[in-house]
């Protein structure tokens, strides 16, 4: 908070004087309602600017400056602030271009599933009868599944790269976006002015897109980032566990899997991409729920 | 030819649709047996309990419920789904709702909800300016040109249900299906409205179909009134007729009902 800030507060406090101790709790808790959200832009901003910050290849290796502690200096002079890994590479340099390929596949993959799920959301709660059935028995039969499970078998299908993996997360995220989407189109379509759409005989595409979708869109943002999150943790998961991504790619997943042989002589390798990991998904949850509060539980 | 509108032996039925793990139930009829003309320019109110299947008749008018049996035919043509009738018959039908608020999308300005009946209809839409044409169309219904900029949530019920009717009026029908289309408002305001019908009646040479549950209501505007109970058509005779003269114990009810309210009241 900047002091202009807290001397307005301050002065807000003087002169409502029959609540004071609540009006400061308010601006409190209101300066750490944003923190998520600037967390969040401070991960977006580095996995924008990534290769402009750090110089990082993952095949030129070091043998001589292998698994030093944050802080050291390495052969060439430079410091590694973050310590390095088993084969001597820069454990910033990983965090930083992970945070890139962590939001990159997010984005593209709550992306794909959104569309999808909106799609067929709309299409089964607005038409009900035969699509309806069929949207609906897809999803129980794909809920059956563990979504990891089904992530994890075709990411192994396919030649590993972003594609693969945003098809492999995809597959199971837009089922949370068509529940709701189905479940929000199901209860507009008997609204009366869908009703007085129908009567006028407005196309159907048009009252999807005018009378229906307006009211999907709270939601399914409050969704997307909830989805966000999980998509963060599940590419961090099939890296780790070696599929998905190519190794020649930056992951967080693939430097802590790098460094779990040495928890206990060399923590830093994975501890701080699993921090860096940690840090999105908490603050995307964060706001995910703030979201949620606003949108989910209202249908109108 | 037959002009205006021709129902006969409608049969509507809910339900009774079994899945295939749900053993089917037997329907029920909402509305079983009812035929009923409304002629140009004429008046004909459906009255009867909540219930009576009254509203159904008048989604099926409008193709909103699909009929189990019987046929609606207007001008000789037989209506379906609203989305397979010609677009002529689809403008000469329109309907005004109940609720007069959520009948309007809350996210859209009235201006932009009666843009939208001439874009789904450009034949009877305004040959130049829209602005003009959508001034013109609210001062038809008595509201102020600055409604136009303004959703429904800035809006009182009775002028919701003005804009309503003006969206109903910008595809120029010929017979308004007004379902309770009052009885939501408070009651100088549902005076006022039914005034409005009146008046419109007159300037546009409309026909109505005015669903209510309230005599009192139908007294001022219908020239035919059709009673219902259960799905049939128990009596149907001119206002006039029916206040004086009702000719079916059920009618005589709702009669005394009406009545012995009306004494309360004063």
């Amino acid at each position: 908070m900047s002091e202009i800030a807290v001397a307005e507060s301050l002065a807000e406090t003087q002169y409502q004087e029959p609540q004071p101790r609540r009006s400061r709790r308010r601006h409190l808790s209101g300066a750490l309602r944003l923190l998520p959200y600037v967390v969040i832009a401070v991960y977006v901003l580095i996995a924008l600017t990534g290769p402009l910050l750090v110089d990082y290849d993952p095949l030129s290796t070091s043998v001589t400056d292998r698994l030093l502690s944050p802080g050291s200096v390495k052969g060439d002079g430079s410091t590694a602030w973050l310590g390095t890994d088993s084969v001597g590479r820069d454990v910033l340099a990983q965090v930083v271009l992970g945070a890139r390929t962590s939001v990159i596949i997010a984005v593209l993959t709550v992306l794909v599933s959104c569309v999808l799920g909106l799609g067929l959301g709309l299409l089964a709660g607005y038409l009900g009868g035969w699509p309806d059935t069929a949207v609906a028995r897809s999803i129980d039969i794909l809920v059956a599944f563990p979504g990891i499970l089904l992530a994890i078998v075709i990411a192994g299908l396919f030649r590993p790269g972003y594609l693969t993996v945003i098809v492999a997360l995809a597959v199971g995220g837009w089922i949370g976006f068509a529940r709701v989407v189905r479940g929000v189109a199901m209860s507009l379509r008997e609204r009366d002015w869908v009703d007085a759409a129908r009567v006028m005989a407005v196309a159907r595409i048009r009252i999807v897109t005018r009378h229906v979708l307006p009211f999907v869109v709270g939601p399914v943002v409050a969704m997307a980032t909830l989805e966000f999150a999980l998509i963060v943790l599940a590419e961090a998961g099939l890296s780790f566990l070696g599929i998905g991504l190519p190794p020649t790619a930056v992951s967080w997943g693939q430097t802590v899997a790098g460094g779990k042989e040495y928890l206990e002589t060399a923590w830093w390798i994975s501890a701080f991409p699993g921090l860096a990991l940690a840090g999105l998904v908490i603050s995307v949850g964060l706001v995910g729920d703030q979201l949620t509060a606003r949108y989910g539980g209202r249908r109108r | 030819m037959t002009a205006g509108l021709v129902i006969s032996d409608l049969r509507v039925t809910f339900g009774g649709r079994g899945g295939l793990l749900r053993r089917s139930e037997p329907p029920v009829a909402a509305v079983d047996g009812v035929s009923l003309r409304v002629g140009p320019r004429e008046t004909v109110a459906v009255v009867g309990e909540s219930g009576s299947g009254k509203t159904t008749v008048a989604r099926s008018i409008v193709g909103l419920v699909t009929p189990e049996a019987g046929t609606i035919t207007y001008d000789d043509t037989v209506l379906g789904p609203m989305r397979t009738r010609p677009p002529h018959v689809q403008r000469a039908i329109q309907m005004v709702f109940q609720d007069p608020r959520s009948s309007l999308n809350p996210r859209m300005t009235a201006g932009a909800i009666l843009r939208e009946a001439w874009h789904t209809h450009p034949a009877v839409a305004p040959k130049g300016d829209w602005k003009q044409a959508t001034r013109e169309l609210l001062a038809e219904v008595g509201l102020d040109p600055t409604v136009a900029g303004r959703r429904p949530s800035a809006l009182s019920g009775g002028q919701c249900q003005r804009v309503s009717i003006a969206r109903a009026l910008a595809v120029r029908p010929r017979l308004l299906v007004c379902d309770e289309a009052v009885s939501a408002l408070d009651v100088s305001v549902q005076a006022q409205i039914l005034r409005l019908l009146v008046d419109l009646k007159s300037e546009r040479d409309l026909a109505i179909v005015f669903i209510s549950h309230d005599l009192g209501v139908v007294r001022q505007i219908a020239d035919r009134i059709a009673v219902m109970r259960s799905g049939e058509l128990v009596e149907e005779a001119t206002a006039e007729d029916l206040f004086t003269n009702p000719r079916h114990p059920y009618t005589q009810m709702l009669l005394d009902a009406a009545l012995d309210l009306e004494g309360v009241e004063s």
